[in-house]
């Protein structure tokens, strides 16, 4: 039968899927559903820490696996992509239906969205004609309850003939009852007998001529009923896929392909073309959700999402919409900066406090200077001020953040700005990613997978870097308090910061959109591809899971990171301003050496050296400035930003060096990290270095462009 | 203009009509169909965008962005 005992079993999940089962016993559970239904929230509460996450392999298709146990048995559970349908038409449904027909999974768990049930079964009856061993997994429940929508869960169990299990994963009620209905799936108590879809006489004949002839190869391995289906519907995908897994090219066998051309005919016959056998299928699949969903589903309220939409009709208004977004992104930024200035201040205090420490240590074991220098002044140094500058705002922005996030507004960030990047040629979508950017642009770019459409998706990971990202918010908030908010006082202070940082985020986007429009009609040719966004209900957020999740997964990650980068960093920034050529360190060298041209985007040659030195972590920008003017070889402590301000002055800064360096903060090169994130998710050294130049040269053309119109006009 | 059939894109905001007829092809169209959009849907047209497109619909339960691109294949008949 051309199915080599290499080819199945085990072996296949390991090679193909990368899954590892621990113990032989172990049952490999796959979790599918809807995006949206609260799926990675069952896959959180149920594995806890036990699960790593990666790609599957050879796609850029987040992977998540994690384990647990219950009842004496250790499943694997697999979370695959989110999707509306197992019919191929992306990436992710090729894999979510990879997994669940080739992955051999023991059983399939598929999510739906109690609020939304007869749209989310089509996927649920679409993995029936898969597999029988299926668990359906109700979740929000308690949205429903609220709702008012009431759902008959013995009912829905019995006309679809496997378990259903209410749950509601954010309060982790009916996860041991999932459980439990897994393992008896699993351990075969009973045999679940799914529905079946009846289609119209056409199909059926035609499926009935086709079918034995697929039986006899596939030997069971695959539904022989949905395979006859998809080869009537043209389903390229699904070949290939059976030719790489099972090992077997049915299209080799004569029999099929005459068969198959026979059943085309009858079809052809009762007048079914390709695009209406996808229409009847549908058509058929949606006619039996809504049998189900009238018998099982009843609303007590008709406008059960009045909340909703009176929410929507605010939030999403023709009037206060944008207003609204823009107030919010003003009100997150002077929360972090008013927010982060205290503890920021302490945490300096705190970590120089142990650099004396360190410095009193390393003189009384008398250790040679230099030692003390690169070890305390080089690297101590540079990660102190790191992580006092980078962590209180990040420990305020990513939960402020996850709470919209949560809350379900993101989406209508891109619903409120979708026709701009329609007009720019690109998706939606964008401004999600971008909002992702907002946080650390290498999670920007992760995220950009989110969108379908290569040429779209590349557009919107090429232009990531014009959202200045958290590392990118000290530099740009240093500078306006210095130079355009430094003589107000009081409150108003830190409206005025916040409202500048809120305007130099507002010409990010503007740049976005302008340079996604000139690779539109350039490099990345071509319209705009379909579009079709989900507006989710609006969701109660879970306070503790917020902080957790937004401390553990986000800021802790993030500063690791940057600690990683920093501390080699320090390094060698100490080296090259403490070994001297011919007199002048190393840095003066190379700052001479830049000068000329740094003057022309009205910078200078330090500012300049600065954001090359930075490429590892954004954060150290204005601390190797700094560093630079004062020639003490090592990072500075300065008391105050008035003294930094005199110290940056008397160094020839004018308003309009720093309008300079706030520009170029926003349009430069990729940081390192983010550079190394694009080429994992492009697969390509070419655009890794679009992404690094694009940004570089607009930022150079745009500075030069201020700072000589200026010069000219006699303005600086 | 209760019962004439027109793209969805001009259906008027808060009003609801039935959809009749796909006129895209391909990819676009297996999306539609995944959203439920087949024949005798039901689609209400909630609100527009402030940028002017695209417009959310009521869509079997669920609220869904469509841009008019998408929307104009999409015929229904007003109800």
């Amino acid at each position: 039968m051309g199915l080599t005992s290499d080819s199945t079993g085990i072996s296949v999940l390991e090679k193909e899927f990368n899954i590892k089962r621990i113990t032989p016993n172990d049952k490999v559970i796959a979790l599918a559903g809807n995006p949206n239904v609260g799926k990675s929230t069952i896959f959180n509460s149920l594995t806890g820490l036990n699960q790593h996450t990666g790609n599957w392999p050879g796609k850029t298709v987040a992977n998540a696996q994690g384990t647990v146990r219950h009842k004496n048995e250790n499943y694997i559970l697999v979370d695959i992509p989110g999707t509306y349908s197992l019919m191929a038409n992306s990436v992710e449904e090729e894999i979510a239906r990879d997994f669940i027909c080739f992955g051999e999974p023991d059983a399939v768990i598929v999510v739906a969205d109690a609020t939304l049930l007869e749209r989310n079964l089509n996927l649920v009856l679409q993995t029936l004609e898969i597999t029988n061993k299926v668990v359906v997994c109700v979740n929000l429940i308690d949205e429903a309850k609220r709702k008012k929508i009431n759902i008959n869960i013995k009912k829905l169990s019995k006309l679809l003939g496997v378990p259903v299990v209410a749950t509601s994963a954010s309060k982790g009620e009916g996860l041991n009852e999932l459980l439990d209905a897994v393992s008896i799936v699993t351990d075969g108590y009973i045999k679940p007998s799914p529905v079946k879809i009846k289609y119209v006489d056409a199909i059926e004949s035609a499926v009935s001529i086709l079918e034995p002839y697929i039986k006899q190869h596939l030997n069971d391995k695959l539904n022989s009923r949905w395979v006859a289906l998809k080869l009537l519907d043209g389903d390229s995908t699904l070949l290939e896929a059976i030719n790489r897994y099972l090992g077997f090219n049915l299209f080799k066998d004569e029999d099929i392909t005459q068969k198959l051309d026979e059943a085309i005919n009858i079809l052809c016959d009762a007048g079914i073309t390709k695009d209406i056998l996808r229409d009847k299928i549908v058509c058929s699949l949606y006619a039996v959700a809504e049998e189900i969903t009238s018998q099982t589903v009843s609303f007590e309220r008709e406008k059960y999402d009045y909340l909703d939409r009176k929410i929507d009709r605010i939030l999403a208004s023709k009037t206060f919409g944008i207003p609204i977004m823009l107030a919010l992104l003003g009100a997150i930024l002077w929360i972090t900066i008013t927010g982060a200035n205290y503890p920021s201040q302490l945490l300096a205090d705190g970590l120089f406090w142990i650099e004396d420490r360190l410095s009193d240590f390393f003189y009384s074991i008398s250790a040679p200077e230099w030692v003390h220098g690169v070890l305390v002044m080089g690297v101590y140094r540079t990660l102190a001020w790191v992580v006092s500058v980078m962590l209180p705002p990040m420990a305020i922005f990513f939960p402020l953040f996850t709470l919209l996030e949560d809350l379900g507004y993101l989406p209508r960030v891109a619903f409120n700005l979708d026709n701009f990047f329609k007009k720019a040629c690109c998706h939606g979508k964008q401004a999600l990613t971008m909002c992702m950017g907002l946080g650390c642009n290498a999670a920007g770019i992760i995220g950009c997978r989110i969108i379908d459409s290569p040429r779209e998706r590349l557009i919107a990971i090429l232009t990531n870097n014009f959202v200045p990202c958290n590392g990118r918010f000290p530099t740009l908030i240093a500078i306006i308090t210095m130079f355009f908010a430094g003589s107000v006082l009081g409150p108003a202070k830190s409206v005025i910061q916040a409202l500048m940082l809120v305007s130099v985020l507002v010409l990010g986007v503007v740049i976005t959109l302008l340079v996604s429009k000139i690779l539109s009609k350039t490099l990345l040719k071509g319209l705009p591809s379909s579009f079709a966004l989900e507006l989710p209900p609006y969701r109660k957020p879970q306070v503790g899971r917020i902080i957790v999740r937004s401390i553990f997964d986000r800021t802790l990650f993030v500063l690791g990171r940057a600690v990683m980068v920093a501390a080699p960093a320090g390094l060698i920034i100490w080296f090259m301003a403490n070994v001297q050529v011919g007199g002048v360190s190393i840095l003066n060298h190379c700052a001479n050496f830049l000068n000329p041209f740094a003057q022309l985007i009205g910078m200078d040659g330090f500012i300049l050296m600065a954001f090359i030195l930075g490429f590892p972590a954004n954060e150290i920008v204005v601390p190797i400035i700094i560093m630079s003017y004062m020639a003490t070889g090592s990072m500075i402590e300065l008391d105050s930003l008035e003294q930094l301000r005199e110290l940056l002055v008397s160094n020839g800064w004018t308003w309009l060096t720093a309008v300079c360096v706030m520009l170029f903060s926003l349009m430069h090169f990729p940081c390192g990290t983010t550079c190394l994130t694009i080429r994992k998710e492009t697969q390509s050294l070419e655009w890794t270095i679009a992404a690094f130049l694009i940004p570089t040269i607009t930022g150079i053309l745009i500075c030069f462009i201020v700072a000589n119109t200026a010069r000219l006009l006699g303005l600086a | 203009m209760n019962g004439s059939l027109i793209p969805l894109n001009f259906l008027p905001l808060g009003r609801k009509g039935k959809v009749k007829e796909l006129t895209s092809d391909g990819n676009l169209r297996r999306r539609m169909l995944d959203l439920g959009l087949i024949r005798d849907t039901e689609v209400e047209a909630l609100q527009v965008s402030p940028s002017g497109d695209p417009v959310a619909y009521f869509i079997r339960g669920a609220v869904i962005a469509l841009r008019s691109e998408e929307a104009s294949k999409i015929m229904v008949e007003v109800s």
